[in-house]
């Protein structure tokens, strides 16, 4: 086969228009960025829909005391393998140096980047771990909650990947014969599934307070609708200095520090 | 045909073995099923229940989980909780009802590997 001069000309001309067509039509759905940046921030958002966050004043919270954890565990069956590789995470304590990566620095406060801080799912706004599931087995629901669909996972782990707080557990082994004590209206997890706090999404849809919040005796977490300006939380927000969680990582967390 | 006298019985032998399990038991009735231990009726007729239970389950998990709605409201108007372990089981036995005729059915759904029957961990625990 041979071409001559004007077909190769008219050929490279069709081709340049199709591929700046394409181009063209990439942009307008949208690349990777617009995506980012179309997470609903505090200033965007609709005062009439419910959009759930937590405060933790870490100043209140007793050294020791396990409450909300205990509480968070027995109301969720979450097993107890005793060893760190199979442990399952809900909300947990760690040193203020895992939480806050970036502000423990050498000279920082006597005590404070060993501190037990507490720690669960951040809820983000715009959160990595939902992007990546390939079965939409996790997902944001229109009030915030990051939701597992235990049922659709198949246990990939990229949400463990892709969720920077580490707050994702997988389930590497059975977990019913290490609960100690069964909540049989709560489902427990089979081997294979990834799992992390639901914000006691089935507590919320009753119209009750997470379960944590409530066990709290101390009133370290205070918990409410972020898009509610007179809401416990927004004033807490508004009066206070508060942390967030890594946020140059644009994930916006809607779980929020009083250190 | 050429050799007949071999062919055709040991056909019939081996039609009679790849026919075995078709004709070597007898038709077993379907298991007499547990009556609730409370309750007057389901949410739902009984043939109703028998023939679509499993989509009204699947239909339940998918609302529940993903859009939030636990409220089920039955044809004659009442309403319920979308709820296997806390609805369902509420008044039936796992073992002498679901289990026995799933068994019979050879259907293994895997709705155990993460719910309880309340009342088999409340006898255990």
């Amino acid at each position: 086969m041979s071409i001559d001069r004007r077909d190769f000309l008219k050929k490279l001309g069709l081709g340049s228009m199709v591929s700046l067509g394409g181009f063209g039509f990439l942009k307008k759905m949208g690349g990777p960025e617009e995506a980012i940046a179309s997470g609903a921030t505090l200033e965007t958002a609709d005062p009439n829909k419910v959009r759930w966050g937590m405060v933790i004043e870490m100043g209140k919270c007793q050294e020791g005391c396990t409450d909300c954890i205990s509480v968070c565990h027995l109301t969720h069956n979450v097993p107890d393998h005793g060893n760190k590789k199979d442990e399952i995470k809900w909300i947990w304590k760690t040193g203020y140096k895992h939480l806050f990566t970036n502000e423990a620095h050498q000279y920082a406060q006597d005590g404070l980047p060993d501190k037990p801080f507490l720690t669960l799912c951040n809820h983000c706004d715009n959160p990595p771990c939902t992007r990546v599931c390939p079965t939409e087995a996790t997902f944001a629901r229109p009030d915030g909650i990051v939701q597992m669909d235990f049922h659709r996972c198949i246990g990939c782990r990229f949400c463990m990947a892709g969720c920077p707080y580490g707050s994702r557990s997988f389930n590497w082994r059975d977990p019913r014969p290490n609960l100690k004590e069964i909540n049989p209206n709560f489902p427990t997890r089979e081997r294979g599934v990834v799992e992390k706090c639901n914000f006691c999404t089935e507590r919320i849809d009753k119209g009750e307070r997470p379960a944590c919040v409530e066990a709290c005796k101390e009133g370290v977490l205070t918990f409410g609708n972020l898009n509610d300006p007179n809401s416990e939380i927004r004033q807490l927000l508004a009066e206070k200095r508060t942390n967030q969680r890594k946020p140059e990582l644009g994930t916006k967390p809607s779980v929020f520090y009083i250190v | 045909m050429y050799n007949a006298k071999i062919i055709l019985p040991v056909l019939l032998v081996f039609l009679g073995l790849l026919t075995y399990p078709l004709w070597s038991q007898k038709a077993s009735a379907p298991p007499v099923l547990a009556t609730p231990l409370k309750g007057e009726h389901c949410i739902e007729s009984k043939d109703w229940m028998r023939a679509n239970h499993m989509q009204l389950l699947e239909q339940w998990r998918h609302s529940v989980v993903r859009d939030q709605n636990r409220d089920h409201v039955a044809t004659d108007g009442q309403h319920y909780n979308k709820s296997l372990s806390n609805t369902c089981l509420d008044c039936h036995q796992k073992e002498q009802f679901c289990d026995s005729c799933h068994t019979y059915a050879s259907v293994h759904p895997y709705c155990w590997e993460c719910h309880f029957d309340p009342k088999e961990v409340n006898h255990v625990h």
